[in-house]
């Protein structure tokens, strides 16, 4: 944190902080003096220009630094205008004037030139804007500028930090603040402030302790070290909550590629190598609807979940009619059939859409993370697809235990022939589990659309782990899917920092192998006359 | 498929001999044989009738696949074992000749080290790893060619068979093991090459393996192998054992109650056949002029199988015609329409197994006598 | 007697139809083309196929070669290491191609390699690659490493002061090898071992969460940390999710991409990568008419308005241009002779400069480092004075420092030994 950026922000806050009126519009003269400034320098004397145009007490001048931020301040070649621009895709890009802020249309890209800015600049500019936002109304804003300053605090911020405090209300803040203060005292050997860190789990605070155990005056050493080695306790804790839950992210996304196979494999006795296509299918159609609702990601990706299950369903159910049902009695051979089926979808899909991958946008309530404390945050897409993924198992076991679809798939499969003289159609039923368990990877196919590529190669990455899931917990058992792939993501994931993630699934497969000696029919072994098919 | 006129007094492995099919087919095989050999070396490049080295080397790749495809019908089609892991014996067999081929190589690498390979020079290997001592003699890379599969399949089938792992289960065990196998080699720690596996081979017996004749050769001997392969998988299904494997596949538990050790039985045969499969491997890499992880892939492993299903299961000559047939249509379909040979691939899976449930044997056989192929439909192997 | 007759007319078809082929029409002059269309690879190389139809298009508008017209020959290997040998095979052999563009992996180049010197062909190699090889028989047309890894790193260095490493990559050769020449470098730069984090992961790799989370701790020891990444294709959507899910934005842990361009970024959300490098020797955001009629180009060429163009196809483009100009130097386009007249060959590339191709068969190229923008494009933030030439042999590898290539006579030797004055691993010791 330079003084600079401190000088910077705070004539930006008073600027701001003064009412509306007092700081009129510098003329557009001047103002474009002051850009041009911005456009010619070098990365080094830029920040003397924002802070010249901060100072300038110009009211558009938070506006274009915001602009300048993200990129998107541009001037262009011919007039020598500066302008926003506002859409940045293909050959042609839309702006709007920057001094008056009027939309002013398309142009060619090759009529604008960027202003540039790198990363080290976007970071003095994200700074300043924190400092201002110390002061702003809203507690959430407020909150987030005081745990970006952990760190990043010098003395005469330290000052600052110091006033605010006792006007501070929110109790959050306040403690970020703190902390923050705090973080740059031990920095300045104050023996002190080490008592407000201890505990803390902040990684600046960690560094700060850390350099101050190595410090000549030993108080302050003995206390740095007490504290950190409370904190290494705290970190280990956070850390093994941490493996749980990447343990449960990945087994949850095994889950949700595997369930669908249990029902078309383990209760329908088919092969389908062509499942991963299907998977591939559902986000294919996440991507489809995107394109459809453009700007609502969100919408789309909600509307993708019927959507997805749907065409990965007609399309399970096409593959069922016209060849699964012509190999009736002769399962293995659905294997290899299927196998021709999925080398079909992967190439109609490269050849009709594109062979290159698709990008599917995150809508912004699934990005980030959701933060439990200052070691621990869960990413959100993750953990949605946690839920998902819960919620998908339970709607299919309510499927499979309580309707009287689920009833006729449990009589069919446990003895076909009996079924069938007890009137259940038997053809239908086929058709309809075909049918669900497809849809359930097209769900998976939206699930994963939010983690992993949406290319044609989707499918087959997630083809055999699928099969090992199934088969470890126990074909034709949902309960077994579930907890085989719960189980060896969390495995996997506990193996993966001390053995490398290579070594870490070929002790996963290692293991199946393994414990399929040791139980040849899975975890939960489907029982009675059905198991000996 | 037993034949009237079997004589079982003689050794198991001449039995094969007197049967019309197996004479039938290494009639054709080594008639294909002189008829690749006289016309590559009797008339000049360019003639209309000339087989060019290139076609004689993609010959002999195809009869390398084929023999792969005779293994694992033996343990398919004969033993009821869908194994969709034998991708993995091959590239084992592979890898033991590509590691002798290596050593070969000597200081003609680019680096000039007179022992390391140039892989292991570069990413700064400074001895040879203890399993690379050896393969610069050929008697023990060719025991090892034999020696890795085999071990390996005895192993894995030792335990498998004695736990009594069946059906779907034992299919995606044996993928596991080849998925397991392919990582590993992936990694470069293991001192294997890594995803760049091992390639740039010189020669072969002090051949060179850029000369045509050496490409001949090579062709030739893999024609034998082939030979060879089919009469001792022939030889073991016409034995006793044989017919006991063919009573496991159809009924494991009944044969087991008979007092058959069944374990054994298929323990034999998986060996037998993971061996076939490594000399397969071993002959392929010459040819092809690298090893590489990807032969470890599990969908290599499923799609040999496909071409044993096209073929037609339990025949072995079946596997042969389906092996050779995907393989041919394969390279004549990327070379014609490189943007869409999978759909015309993927078709031929789909078409073939809903209409040809017997594959392209089973069409051959319906001239023959119809209680053929009752039996060669056998039963199937499910959960 | 149907097997008989199977393999029989099958075989003599076979042989027939590969006999009549050599006998063709001498006339054009045949451009193979040896690109994946399918498999893991066709994501990549599938676009390189349509550059070079669209180089060849333009070249016969204007006349062709020599009076000559090009005939693309385009074969799919399928991302299949074994069938790129077989396929270059097939396009020299079978078709006789007088030159072939082709290849993206390392590991499908090493299986070409032996093929294309034995029939002594030609090949165009337009992706950038780990170096450490030099063939008579190939022009390398992507970057070597110390003309995009190294550079890369001296701008981390010196202009963002970055102190502490991470070099992550797939586990294959390129990564493995640039992360040992960039360990050296670092550790020659006074870099302290335990600054260095390495990791490698598969390919495909899609479960990126502990180790984004180691990353996030070895960075927060206060030091400024970037990430090389050396990440290959399908792994970096979900590695860059995962880190701009666990928070870590550009400004505190940059990541350099050797592997992620236009092309890929056409493929990814872009929100989460702002900001995040990428060492490259084209961006399609470089200003210049070159360039532009190039895009232009590309865009009716391919019929889509947000098609993207990326460094291969430059490799390509600049590779395609250089071996006409060889062509017409030499007066034929026989294999010997514009092997010779390549050398010195020079030709504008897209960035405004140009390219001359080195005796050692490596091109001269500018190292451009960008900053992702939330439209899949990338702002040059920093490039180099003047071009780099490409070096065949890394000075930072024990086993290759001694090591010079230069393809001119007399010396022809690719792998000549400074100290011991030999060619190493020819076939005749220089002694």
């Amino acid at each position: 944190m330079s003084i600079l950026r401190l000088l910077t922000g705070l004539l930006l806050l008073l600027s701001l902080s003064l009412p509306a009126g007092v700081y009129a519009q510098s003329s557009d003269s001047e103002a474009s003096a002051l850009l041009q400034a911005l456009a010619d320098s070098s990365y080094a004397q830029k920040q003397q220009v924002i802070s010249d145009i901060v100072s300038s007490g110009d009211e558009r001048a938070r506006t274009w630094l915001e602009a300048y931020a993200d990129g998107k301040l541009a001037q262009t070649k011919d007039t020598g205008a500066f302008v926003f621009v506002l859409s940045n895709r293909g050959r042609d890009w839309t702006v709007a004037d920057a001094l008056s802020g009027d939309t002013i249309g398309e142009m060619s890209r090759r009529n604008i030139d960027r202003i540039r800015i790198n990363n080290a600049l976007r970071k003095e500019l994200e700074g300043m804007l924190s400092v201002i936002d110390l002061t702003v109304d809203d507690a959430d804003t407020r909150l987030a500028a005081a745990r970006a300053l952990k760190g990043e605090v010098d003395a005469a911020l330290a000052e600052r930090i110091g006033t605010l405090l006792d006007t501070e209300a929110d109790d959050d803040v306040h403690d970020a603040l703190t902390e923050a203060l705090a973080i740059y005292q031990v920095a300045q050997g104050e023996v002190a402030a080490v008592a407000v860190l201890s505990g803390s789990l902040n990684p600046q605070a960690r560094v700060a302790l850390n350099n101050a155990a190595q410090s000549d005056n030993p108080e302050l050493a003995a206390a740095a070290a007490k504290a950190l080695e409370s904190i290494q306790t705290k970190l280990k804790i956070n850390s093994a909550a941490e493996t749980l839950y990447f343990g449960l992210s990945l087994g949850s996304v095994l889950v949700l590629a595997a369930i669908g196979l249990a029902i078309t494999f383990g209760v329908m006795g088919v092969i389908n190598m062509a499942h991963g296509e299907l998977i591939m299918l559902g986000a294919y159609t996440t991507w489809g609807m995107q394109q459809l609702f453009p700007g609502q990601p969100g919408l789309a990706l909600i509307l993708s979940i019927p959507a997805g299950f749907l065409v990965a369903a007609l399309a399970g159910i096409a593959i069922e009619r016209t060849v699964i049902q012509h190999l009736k009695g002769r399962p293995l051979e659905t294997l290899l059939a299927t196998f021709g089926v999925s080398l079909i979808l992967q190439q109609l899909v490269r050849t009709v859409i594109s062979p290159l991958n698709r990008s599917v946008v995150t809508p912004e309530w699934m990005s980030g993370s959701l933060m439990i404390n200052e070691a621990l945050s869960l990413t959100l897409n993750r953990l949605y697809v946690i839920g998902f993924a819960l919620v998908v198992f339970a709607g299919l076991m309510l499927i499979m235990r309580k309707t009287r679809l689920g009833l006729e798939v449990r009589a069919v499969t446990q003895n076909r022939a009996m079924a069938r003289s007890m009137g259940i159609k038997a053809t239908r039923v086929d058709i309809l589990t075909f049918g669900l368990g497809s849809g359930v990877a097209g769900l998976a196919g939206v699930a994963l659309s939010q983690i992993t590529n949406v290319g044609p190669n989707l499918g087959q990455s997630y083809i055999i782990d699928s099969f090992m899931v199934v088969v470890f917990g126990g074909v034709g058992n949902l309960w077994g899917t579930l907890v085989a792939g719960l189980s060896l993501g969390t495995i996997n994931q506990i193996l993966e920092p001390w053995a490398g993630a290579v070594l870490a699934k070929i002790v996963v497969l290692v293991f199946i192998i393994l414990f399929i000696q040791k139980r040849p029919r899975g975890l939960f072994p489907q029982k009675g006359r059905a198991a000996e098919g | 498929m037993v034949s009237s006129n079997l004589n079982t007094s003689k050794p198991w492995l001449l039995r094969p001999f007197n049967e019309r099919s197996t004479q039938l087919f290494l009639g054709i095989l080594f008639g294909a044989l002189a008829l690749v050999t006289i016309l590559h070396l009797a008339f000049p490049e360019g003639h209309a009738l000339h087989v060019s080295a290139y076609t004689v080397t993609l010959l002999g790749k195809y009869l390398c696949y084929a023999l792969l495809a005779v293994a694992v019908d033996l343990v398919w089609g004969f033993l009821g074992i869908l194994s969709l892991g034998h991708g993995a014996f091959f590239a084992l067999g592979g890898y033991a000749m590509g590691m002798y081929l290596m050593r070969q190589i000597g200081d003609r690498g680019v680096y000039g080290d007179p022992v390391l390979p140039d892989f292991m020079v570069f990413l700064n290997w400074q001895e040879l790893p203890w399993f690379w001592h050896g393969f610069d003699m050929a008697w023990f890379a060719f025991i090892m060619v034999l020696l890795a599969p085999g071990l390996l399949a005895l192993i894995f089938g030792f335990l498998a068979f004695r736990s009594r792992v069946t059906g779907v289960y034992l299919s995606i065990i044996t993928q596991a093991l080849t998925f397991a196998l392919m990582l590993a080699f992936f990694r470069n720690e293991m001192g294997f090459g890594g995803n760049n596996g091992l390639t740039d081979f010189k020669d072969i017996l002090g051949f060179d393996l850029r000369s045509d004749a050496t490409r001949l050769g090579l062709f030739i001997a893999t024609g034998i192998a082939l030979a060879i392969g089919y009469v001792v998988c022939r030889g073991i299904v016409l034995s006793k054992l044989g017919r006991v494997s063919v009573a496991c596949r159809d009924a494991e538990a009944r044969t087991r109650f008979i007092g058959y050790r069944v374990e054994r039985v298929q323990l034999f045969v998986f060996v037998v056949s993971a061996m076939l499969a490594g000399v397969a491997g071993a002959l392929y890499v010459p040819q092809v002029g690298i090893i590489n992880p990807s032969e470890f892939s599990p969908l290599f492993s499923i799609e040999v199988v496909v071409w044993v299903a096209l073929g037609g299961r339990a025949t072995l000559y079946g596997a042969v015609i389906g092996a050779l047939l995907v393989n041919y249509a394969k390279t004549v379909f990327t070379g014609i329409m490189p943007d869409a040979w999978l759909f015309a691939l993927g078709g031929l899976f789909v078409l073939v197994t809903v209409l040809l449930p017997k594959g392209i044997a089973g069409l051959l056989q319906r001239r023959k006598a119809p209680e053929d192929s009752a039996q060669a439909a056998g039963q199937e192997v499910t959960a | 007697m149907t097997i008989k007759k199977h393999v029989k007319t099958g075989l003599s078809a076979l042989a027939l139809s590969i006999s009549l082929n050599a006998l063709a029409a001498e006339d054009p002059i045949k451009v193979g083309i040896l690109h994946s269309l399918s498999g893991t690879m066709a994501i990549s190389e599938s676009t390189l196929k349509d550059t070079l139809l669209m180089l060849i298009e333009k070249q016969n508008a204007e006349g062709g070669v020599l009076g000559r017209q090009l005939e693309p020959v385009v074969v799919d290997p399928a991302s299949n290491w074994p069938l790129f040998a077989e396929k270059a095979r097939e396009l020299l052999a079978k078709e006789e191609v007088d030159v072939i563009f082709g290849n993206w992996t390392s590991v499908s180049r090493k299986s070409v390699l032996p093929v294309v010197e034995e029939l002594n062909g030609l090949l165009f190699y337009p992706v950038q690659y780990e170096g450490e090889e030099s063939s008579e028989n190939v022009f390398y047309t992507g970057a070597a490493p110390n003309q995009q890894a190294i550079p890369a790193v001296d701008y981390l260095m010196n202009e963002i002061g970055v102190e502490r490493w991470v070099l992550a990559g797939t586990d294959y050769v390129y990564p493995r090898t640039t992360n040992k020449i960039l360990e050296t470098y670092l550790k020659s730069h006074g870099v302290a071992e335990e600054d260095i984090m390495i990791n490698y992961t598969p390919f495909g790799h899609s479960n990126w969460q502990s180790i984004v989370a180691d990353i996030k701790a070895f960075g927060s020891e206060g030091k400024k940390t970037a990430v090389v990444s050396t990440i290959n294709g399908d792994a970096n959507v979900p590695f860059y999710r995962e880190l701009g899910n666990q928070g870590i934005d550009a400004s505190d842990i940059p990541v350099v991409a050797f592997s992620v361009g236009e092309q890929e970024l056409s493929g990814i959300d872009t929100a989460p990568l702002v900001g995040h490098l990428a060492a490259w020797n084209y961006f399609m955001s470089v200003e210049g008419d070159a360039n532009y009629e190039f895009i232009d180009a590309w865009v009716d060429y391919t019929g889509n308005e947000e098609a993207v163009t990326n460094d291969p196809m430059e490799a390509h483009f600049i590779g395609f241009n250089m071996w006409v100009d060889a062509v017409e130097k030499a007066g034929t386009a026989d294999v010997d002779a514009v092997k010779d007249a390549i050398i010195g060959v020079t030709v504008p590339n897209l960035t405004g400069g140009y390219a001359t191709m080195m005796p050692n068969h490596h091109i001269t190229k500018p190292v451009l480092i960008g900053e992702i923008q939330d439209n899949g494009q990338f702002e040059v933030v920093w490039e180099t004075p003047s071009t780099v030439a490409g070096d065949a042999w890394s000075d930072f590898l024990p086993g290759s420092m001694d090591l010079i290539s230069d393809w001119r006579k007399p010396l022809a030797c690719g792998n000549y030994n400074v100290v011991t004055h030999s060619c190493g691993g020819a076939e005749e010791p220089a002694e």
